[in-house]
């Protein structure tokens, strides 16, 4: 799985550089996520401009992290999300549960305030 | 004229293969005469039952085994499309439990949205005993 990997001062921005985020890659997803909390880093902003499909094991990947960055008093936000991928959230009422921002810049500026 | 399609897999126990075959399932979508019919929409929500049930046979019924293998099976017939996923696996009787009562997507369970999914974007789906072998049967009207 291809993924961009950038720190800000606020949180770190992982950017998935893959079209489909399914049973078959999310696991690598989740490793990379884990990594980030394993070095102290409990921000972070999930990029899914490039993904056009996603499915429940995706999903279940993005709402673990949702959950471990919530028990390290951090953040998982969501952004640039395609409409065919924010239909699942809407789907399965997912979009309720995270903060999406329309672009990573914004969701980094909405951290701007967080003392780390 | 009634149109008929019947398209037959057969592909490993793998994950893999998943994009390959939400791929074919999404471009049947695009093939289909009906004008009417949103092909784009129609193509993901193929793409997306089609991943998660072969998903679910791949580790539940099949148990990640990559000696096993799927039969896949995509037939239109008129206005409406079937699909059928075999397996020879286990789980027959969890995977019914679980089409019965499908989770309740608002909890932050990291898992069993699949299932949910798929009733809600298919119009009919059962999972029985047939031949030796158990079927995921999924079937869609379109207008």
């Amino acid at each position: 799985m291809q993924l961009n990997i950038v720190a800000y001062p606020q949180a770190v921005v992982i950017s998935v550089q893959e079209a489909r985020l399914d049973a078959h890659n999310s696991p690598e997803l989740k490793t990379a996520i884990l990594q980030q909390f394993d070095a102290d880093k409990a921000n972070l902003i999930i990029d899914l401009n490039e993904v056009r499909f996603i499915d429940s094991s995706g999903l279940g990947v993005l709402v673990s992290g949702f959950k471990n960055a919530s028990t390290r008093n951090g953040m998982l936000l969501l952004c640039s999300m395609q409409p065919q991928v924010k239909s699942m959230f809407e789907l399965t009422r997912l979009h309720r549960v995270f903060d999406i921002y329309a672009t990573s810049d914004e969701a980094l500026l909405s951290l701007k305030d967080v003392t780390l | 004229m009634l149109e008929k399609i019947h398209i037959n897999i057969k592909v490993p126990n793998e994950t893999c293969y998943l994009g390959l075959i939400g791929k074919i399932g999404e471009d049947l979508a695009h093939t289909l005469a009906r004008s009417a019919v949103n092909r784009e929409v129609l193509g993901y929500e193929l793409n997306t039952v089609l991943t998660e049930a072969m998903a679910n046979v791949i580790f539940h019924a099949n148990r990640s085994d990559p000696t096993r293998s799927i039969e896949i099976t995509l037939s239109v017939e008129g206005n409406r499309i079937i699909i059928k996923i075999y397996d020879e696996g286990h789980g027959f009787e969890a995977a019914n439990r679980a089409l019965a009562a499908p989770c309740t997507p608002d909890d932050l369970s990291e898992r069993g949205r699949g299932i949910f999914i798929i009733r809600s974007l298919m119009d009919s789906v059962t999972y029985r005993r047939m031949n030796g072998k158990h079927v995921l049967e999924m079937i869609k009207t379109f207008h």
